[in-house]
């Protein structure tokens, strides 16, 4: 019999393709119901007017990810109060897509928006890792050479070779530990530029992902946990 | 003007509105906005600023003229108009609705336009009405705007360009812009301003006032604005974190100055999402924590009083006295460039 627990592991593994992080993290599970081999999602965002081509995806990867558990037979996947929830859910339901969800709105780019946040994601997370080295000490000389294998276990580098896999760069333990978005090499000259602008990226993303949060909190009353975590 | 510590702050406020949002006037866009902006409003604003959701959708003349004038040390306004007659039948905040209350108090406000390329001729026609009736400086352009089918237009299209082209003509030189999260086509990145660098390129006479900074995309606009200088960023939004969040607003604020400059950020406080009193006040006391300024630098009271309004007065040709006039020139308009160099 499958459990709602399990049902929340499935999810964990589903992210929001804009800021990275797991919808279950992000409070995006508003519930789980099961009943035998059926289970029952709803989803729900931040605000009434979250962009409808995140709110997709999210809810698509979602339904793939619950529907790939075994012993179970058939989802509905719901987003609750977003103004195109109707065209989405039903899209999604039938798997029709995004065209069809937005007829005439769309111009077959979801797949190149999704790219295009993957990298964003990874050079955030490149961002966040040069960044602990050099407050550990290293010098930027030493960051271009060193090696990813030589990175340790931090979810961060964890995540970034999943990200590399994705995004078809060379993720093994002798390739360079940071690259450009686009996986190409960086000396250290390069490397110095691309943290800059990485670093507006990272920012970016963490200020629309603390947003986020404590937009989801407000709308919903519940706990705010940026609030709680600079208590 | 506001006074404290012996330093005079000019004080332009860059973005206000004065909008109605009564249940009389929305549809179920319009509440499912109207709620967005007072999650923002309950969110982001320090408790005892805090309005009910009925007076936030419906505050009055006098309420503004309180806030702005009586106790939110504000010099001069810039009204920025926004439509949205899908989602408010008879107009969330217009030129028009702004203008009544401006020409009661001359001298305190700028009374800013607005146009939709999808409006095609009688668009310009239009425009040209306007600037006619409130002698335009500036026009506020939501580009997320729904019309009908159309969920929202770019900048950087030929029917767009008429409109900037007129606007060349007529003086109108300040371009606010505002992204929201729909446009077409809905599958591509509706918060990219992109369309922004084109526009900026083509008409380096206008000036391009990103709002809100263009978050969640500060990467984005600040990429732009070092290549273009005569695109601004204007801190509507990203300044009320400041009470939530000072590092992040450090952060946001340390990188600005950096890739743009002290010359081209320019308050706003969205009023009525949040007040300036607060805001003005708690920004003249803001310092980047300590342990951040190795890598962002300080704020200075010159950085902050041309952030609050000497960037705004020369835009908009506003009177400053003397007494709050003297600042130390910064880098002016000049780009950083594709190659940035390293933080001081």
């Amino acid at each position: 019999m499958i459990t709602a627990d399990e049902v929340l592991d499935a999810l964990s593994g589903v992210r929001d393709p804009e800021i990275d992080e797991p919808l279950t993290d992000l409070g995006f599970v508003a519930g789980v119901h099961v009943d035998g081999a059926t289970v029952d999602v709803h989803l729900r965002l931040p605000t009434y007017f979250c962009a409808p081509n995140f709110a997709y995806l999210m809810v698509a990867d979602a339904l793939e990810a619950v529907r790939a558990l075994p012993e179970v037979r058939d989802v509905t996947m719901t987003l609750d109060d977003h103004f195109a929830s109707g065209e989405i859910n039903g899209a999604v339901a039938t798997g029709r897509g995004f065209e069809a969800a937005f007829p005439g709105e769309s111009t077959g780019e979801l797949p190149e928006l999704r790219d295009l946040f993957t990298r964003k994601a990874f050079t955030a997370r490149q961002s966040r890792l040069c960044d602990a080295l050099l407050r550990a000490g290293r010098t930027v000389e030493e960051l271009a050479d060193i090696r990813l294998g030589a990175l340790g276990g931090d979810p961060d580098v964890t995540r970034c070779i999943e990200l590399r896999e994705r995004l078809g760069i060379d993720a093994s333990a002798d390739s360079p530990a940071f690259v450009l978005p686009d996986g190409s090499a960086l000396d250290a000259q390069g490397l110095s530029r691309f943290m800059r602008v990485a670093r507006l990226v990272r920012l970016s993303l963490e200020g629309n992902a603390g947003l986020c949060r404590s937009l989801l909190a407000t709308r919903y009353g519940i706990p705010d946990p940026e609030e709680t975590a600079a208590a | 003007m506001y006074e404290i510590n012996g330093e005079r702050y000019f004080i332009v406020d860059g973005h206000i509105h004065f909008w109605d949002a009564g249940p009389e006037n929305r549809n179920r866009f319009g509440e499912g906005f109207i709620k967005c902006f007072y999650d923002y409003h309950q969110n982001l604003g320090p408790e005892e600023y805090l309005w009910s959701l009925e007076k936030f959708a419906q505050y009055s003349e006098d309420d503004l003229l309180h806030d702005m004038f009586e106790v939110g040390h504000v010099d001069h306004a810039i009204f920025q108009p926004t439509y949205l007659t899908d989602f408010f039948p008879g107009g969330f905040n217009t030129t028009e609705q702004d203008a009544a209350v401006a020409e009661k108090h001359p001298g305190r406000f700028t009374v800013n336009g607005a146009f939709d390329p999808r409006d095609g001729e009688a668009g310009i026609a239009a425009l040209e009405a306007l600037h006619d009736r409130y002698h335009l400086k500036g026009v506020k352009l939501y580009t997320a705007e729904w019309k009908g089918e159309s969920r929202g237009w770019r900048l950087d299209t030929p029917e767009a360009a008429r409109y900037l082209e007129k606007c060349q003509e007529l003086g109108i030189r300040n371009i606010h812009l505002h992204k929201g999260p729909t446009i077409w086509p809905l599958d591509r990145d509706a918060f990219d301003v992109k369309d922004v660098d084109h526009a900026a390129t083509d008409f380096p006479e206008l000036n391009f006032i990103v709002e809100h900074l263009g978050l969640p995309r500060l990467e984005d606009f600040c990429w732009i604005a070092t290549q273009e200088p005569n695109v601004y960023g204007g801190l509507a939004v990203a300044i009320a974190f400041m009470h939530t969040r000072p590092r992040y607003f450090a952060q946001v604020i340390g990188e600005l100055l950096y890739w743009i400059g002290e010359d081209r950020i320019i308050f706003g406080s969205d009023y009525a999402i949040w007040q300036p009193k607060w805001l003005v006040e708690k920004f003249v006391d803001f310092q980047i924590p300590e342990d951040m300024q190795s890598e962002l630098g300080v704020l200075t009271t010159d950085m902050k009083k041309k952030i609050l309004g000497l960037n705004a007065a020369k835009l908009y040709d506003l009177k400053v006295p003397a007494e709050a006039a003297a600042v130390a020139a910064g880098p002016g308009s000049a780009a950083i460039g594709s190659e940035p160099v390293s933080p001081a």
